[in-house]
């Protein structure tokens, strides 16, 4: 008979392991979909994962995709994985993100249309701003009240959607736009423009805050007494009080840092790939991320790899959309099963299988 | 604005048909909480059970046919969830919310063929005299079966959790899975038929947005409602009969802000829109104030009998 046995220790080997073991198992079934669906399995995998960057008929369009996808994705991931770690669960990046659009957006859209050199940085601002109040309100509310902060920021992504809706119409409404709603063009407007910095890579602004958010994150979880405490409070929580480790400013602390991260990525989109503030211009990255922490094992250098990967998934299932007539929502599935087989794996990081006798009770 | 075109007797009639899915989601999770497992996929395995309770009341003409597929679809994504968090010992915050972002997928892909299609509706039950109450009549008695169905349910839910046996290990299981296990019950199977049962609510509560509330298929059409549901358990305390009074306030809200907004009150849109999602942080906030109790000892603890 089969048994578990707990570890002692998580094992090194499964941590690394399960991840790719994940993808594997991934493949195997998404092929199986895909079969079903009426695509051949072969070609669908090979669609997704192999031609956006090594084809030569579409890599020279899907190449510099990858690093804008994975830009905001990495961002975001980074800021959830730092709350993820201490046990804080912030899933509503989406609405941070959002928020961050919106007050970047908004920030420079009042100066236009100067041409000054500090209109983006203050935009920056704005944004990080943005998304870092939109997450304070879960943030305030669990440590004076101790209200769940999974289903308050989860509840303010709906209110930031109709916030979206409203000023999209509204408020930041393109005037020039006949009506349409909508903000300005960034495009069109050199100063607030993210654009792209190496032409042909989809290298802008938000994947350079990536990368810098990698590096800052895993000198903070690895060589800071501040990350030593996230990690303490996330794996015993009584432990870290009797060190002295305050928890509502811990809380404080991984809420605010995703939600500035969020609010930034919302901000470097909107600004440059997405081009305006627009009803639907936010494309679920914020709960797409959340795949990212998880597979990225919470770790900054896995992150960036993980982040790299969903982008290629994202591009991908573009792509077999338009060649194969795989419907999107494939896609949406495959990363949701991603996420499964990762967790489902992950079994072996902290237990062990046994064979044993059937013992008599 | 004109409030005089808001009707009493509808109001309530639609504050029925508006709370009926998240109450079937509710009590549901609120069985699942209560054997100490939280499940943060209501609104994956509600959306699939729309969509599947569709598609099948569709080809098969009959909505209760729709109703028991949604029901099934609701449990076998509940399936992989159980077998994660009870056999494979992973992280039910994280399962959950994976169980959430599959199942969007899952039936934004199964739908997509049926988007703009009109379904069979439920006939509206005739209770006889009772209908003919004035008023209370078509307010309360002329109803759809699952409306009714949906609040047995909630007696059933008490009655077994109060006065049965199973009921008993079911809470014992959910307040200390150590104590129960040394006991000799079944911890892993009594939460695996939890589990179950919590998603084949959640489906049902699902079909009954896509085939009467609405009725129609609409990619990511539960709109948080799944999320609603766990708020409700949470506003309940855990509290059968308290979920039905959580479930009815949220469809209250819900329907007062659309009567609102079509009888052009000068509040703005968005505010109103927002308004279910902000009523229930408000709810949140208020419970956890006042501390909230009764939550399940062992509610989200991994089992894991070691010897």
């Amino acid at each position: 008979m089969l048994r578990l046995e707990k570890r002692p220790q998580p094992s090194r080997e499964w941590t690394a392991l399960s991840p790719l073991l994940a993808v594997a198992l991934t493949m195997l079934v998404g092929g199986i979909l895909f079969a079903i669906l009426g695509a051949n399995p072969f070609e669908a995998i090979r669609t997704i994962f192999w031609d956006p960057i090594f084809s030569e008929q579409f890599s020279g369009f899907t190449r510099p995709q990858l690093l804008v996808k994975a830009g905001p994705l990495i961002l975001i991931a980074i800021g959830l994985s730092i709350g993820f770690k201490a046990g804080i669960w912030n899933i509503g990046a989406e609405g941070q993100y959002i928020m961050g659009a919106i007050c970047g957006a908004g920030a420079g859209l009042a100066f236009y249309p100067s041409d000054s050199v500090l209109i983006f940085p203050l935009m920056l601002i704005a944004g990080a701003l943005g998304g870092w109040a939109w997450a304070m309100i879960p943030a305030i509310l669990k440590t004076k009240l101790g209200t769940n902060e999974i289903l308050v920021s989860l509840m303010l992504v709906y209110v930031a959607e109709t916030i979206l809706a409203s000023v999209a119409s509204g408020l930041l409404r393109n005037p020039d736009g006949m009506g349409f709603p909508g903000s300005r063009n960034f495009k069109e407007w050199d100063a607030a423009f993210n654009s792209e910095l190496i032409t042909g890579t989809g290298m802008h602004w938000g994947v350079v805050a990536a990368f810098i958010a990698v590096i800052a994150a895993y000198v903070l979880m690895s060589r800071h007494i501040q990350g030593f405490n996230i990690r303490l409070t996330g794996e015993a929580p009584r432990a870290a009080r009797f060190a002295g480790v305050n928890p509502t400013r811990i809380v404080i602390l991984c809420l605010g840092i995703s939600g500035a991260l969020a609010g930034m990525a919302g901000m470097f989109e909107a600004t440059g790939p997405a081009g305006q503030v627009s009803i639907d211009f936010n494309a679920g990255y914020g709960f797409t991320a959340i795949i990212v922490a998880f597979l990225g094992r919470l770790n900054p250098i896995g992150i960036l790899l993980a982040g790299l990967l969903m982008a290629l998934t994202y591009i991908g299932g573009e792509l077999a959309q338009l060649m194969l007539g795989l419907p999107g929502a494939a896609i949406q599935l495959f990363q949701g099963m991603l996420l499964f087989f990762l967790l489902a794996t992950d079994v072996f990081t902290n237990y062990r299988l046994r064979l044993t006798k059937k013992e008599a009770v | 604005m004109d409030l005089s075109s808001i009707s009493p007797v509808l109001l309530v009639a639609s504050i029925m048909v508006s709370a009926t899915p998240i109450l079937f989601a509710a009590i549901g999770e609120l069985v699942v909480e209560k054997s100490g497992v939280l499940n943060l996929g209501v609104e994956g395995m509600m959306i699939t059970g729309a969509v599947v309770g569709f598609a099948v009341a569709v080809n098969t003409e009959s909505p209760l046919v729709g109703f028991v597929a949604a029901a099934v679809a609701g449990a076998v994504l509940s399936l992989a969830f159980g077998f994660l968090t009870q056999h494979l010992l992973s992280n039910q915050v994280a399962t959950g919310l994976g169980l959430t972002l599959a199942g969007l997928g899952l039936s934004a892909l199964i739908g997509k063929p049926y988007e703009g299609m009109k379904s069979p509706t439920l006939p509206k039950l005739d209770l006889g005299p009772l209908s003919d109450i004035p008023g209370v009549g078509k307010m309360v008695f002329s109803h759809d079966i699952m409306v009714y169905v949906s609040i047995l349910l909630v007696a059933a839910v008490w009655a077994f959790l109060k006065f049965t046996r199973g009921g008993l290990i079911l809470r014992a299981v959910g307040e200390s899975h150590d104590s129960a296990h040394a006991l000799g019950y079944k911890v892993v199977r009594v939460r695996m038929i939890a589990i179950l049962f919590g998603g084949a609510c959640a489906g049902l509560g699902g079909a009954y947005l896509s085939l009467v509330r609405v009725p129609q298929w609409t990619e990511g059409m539960t709109a948080g409602a799944g999320w609603i549901a766990l708020a409700i358990v949470v506003f309940a305390s855990w509290r059968p009969w308290r979920i039905l009074i959580g479930a009815y306030l949220f469809g209250g809200v819900t329907v007062l802000q659309l009567n609102l907004q079509a009888a052009g009150a000068k509040v703005p849109v968005a505010l109103l829109s927002a308004s279910p999602y902000l009523i229930t942080i408000l709810v949140l906030v208020i419970i956890s104030a006042r501390g909230a109790h009764g939550a399940p000892a062992s509610l989200g603890r991994v089992f894991h009998a070691s010897n």
